[in-house]
């Protein structure tokens, strides 16, 4: 009775909103779970080699500074591109700024994030320039895989 | 004329438009701000300085040296554990893993292998890749789904020149 009487009054008829509505919801949820807020420097140009051994730190580094050195042999730093001899003043400001907050330049890691495809000469180099400003820990970072990179060409 | 409709109805109606915009909009900037990163794994290396490096105690096992030679591509040429040539077959790193794991011999146990250091001389224009390969060949081995480690120093000779 009640129902002809609506329809009557409004013509159009009027989809079910809330499934929509729960979906999008779900989608919302979703992508706000999985954001990552973290600044991560991630270059996403850089083919980092694959390692089935490369683990995630167990802890965070105290002071990690990511070095990260492209396919065209530059250098990424501090969110700039700059030639590998450039990376030393560089290295020195960030070693200056770390002592003027009391910070132990040792204590610091440099976390290197090198194409697979660069010469090795290249990532001793940047190593040499951070031992030149007493940086001592370091880190290559490789990506993760399933398999054993020990046979195959 | 107005008021008297809405007088009528007495069920007020929701307005889905202005929610469902804002919902949206949301639900793009997180689909736009969505990364998706790549699980990457970290290999430690404590290198101080060279000058340090003298002054160190030297440790009781000698220094291993793995030779890492490159071709003028940046291909590896050949491989070299302490004087034992081990040629530039595709599974020479398996025949380093297998020297390493031999001479750590970790069926005595873990920990054996924590004086052992490893020093890898690589060619300049050797491709970084194979760099990362020898050093997981060296570090460890991953078993049944468990990780052991076998060297845990490792650093790198001063670099070869172009």
């Amino acid at each position: 009775m009640r129902l002809t009487r609506n329809i009557r009054r409004w013509p159009e008829t009027q989809g079910d909103m809330t499934p929509m509505i729960d979906m999008v919801f779900q989608l919302i949820a979703f992508f706000m779970v999985a954001l990552n807020f973290a600044d991560v420097e991630q270059e996403q140009s850089i083919n980092l080699p694959s390692s089935e051994l490369a683990k995630p730190p167990d802890v965070a580094y105290e002071e990690p500074l990511t070095v990260q050195i492209t396919r065209e042999e530059t250098v990424l730093f501090g969110g700039e591109e700059m030639p590998p001899e450039q990376l030393l003043s560089a290295m020195r400001r960030e070693a200056q700024f770390m002592q003027t907050y009391d910070k132990k330049v040792s204590d610091a890691t440099v976390v290197i994030r090198a194409d697979e495809s660069v010469k090795t000469g290249i990532v001793q180099r940047v190593i040499e320039i951070c031992q030149e400003v007493q940086f001592e820990k370091f880190a290559l970072r490789s990506r993760q895989s399933d398999e054993s990179t020990l046979i195959g060409p | 004329m107005k008021i008297r409709h809405t007088g009528s109805d007495d069920k007020i109606e929701l307005q889905m438009t202005p929610m469902i915009d804002i919902i949206f909009q949301l639900l793009v900037f997180f689909i736009m701000s969505f990364k998706i990163i790549l699980p990457e794994g970290d290999f430690n290396i404590r290198m101080p300085a060279a000058a340090d490096m003298r002054t160190s105690v030297p440790s009781e096992t000698p220094t291993l040296r793995l030779r890492l030679r490159a071709d003028a591509d940046g291909n590896l040429a050949g491989v070299f554990l302490g004087d034992q040539a081990l040629g530039n077959a595709p599974g020479v790193f398996g025949q380093v893993h297998a020297q390493i794991r031999s001479l750590v011999g970790d069926a005595s146990g873990p920990g054996t292998a924590s004086d052992q250091e490893v020093e890898i001389e690589a060619d300049y224009n050797l491709k970084y890749a194979n760099t990362i390969r020898a050093i997981t060949a060296i570090s460890g081995y991953i078993e049944n789904g468990q990780r052991h480690q076998l060297i845990e120093k490792v650093r790198f000779a001063p670099p070869r020149e172009e």
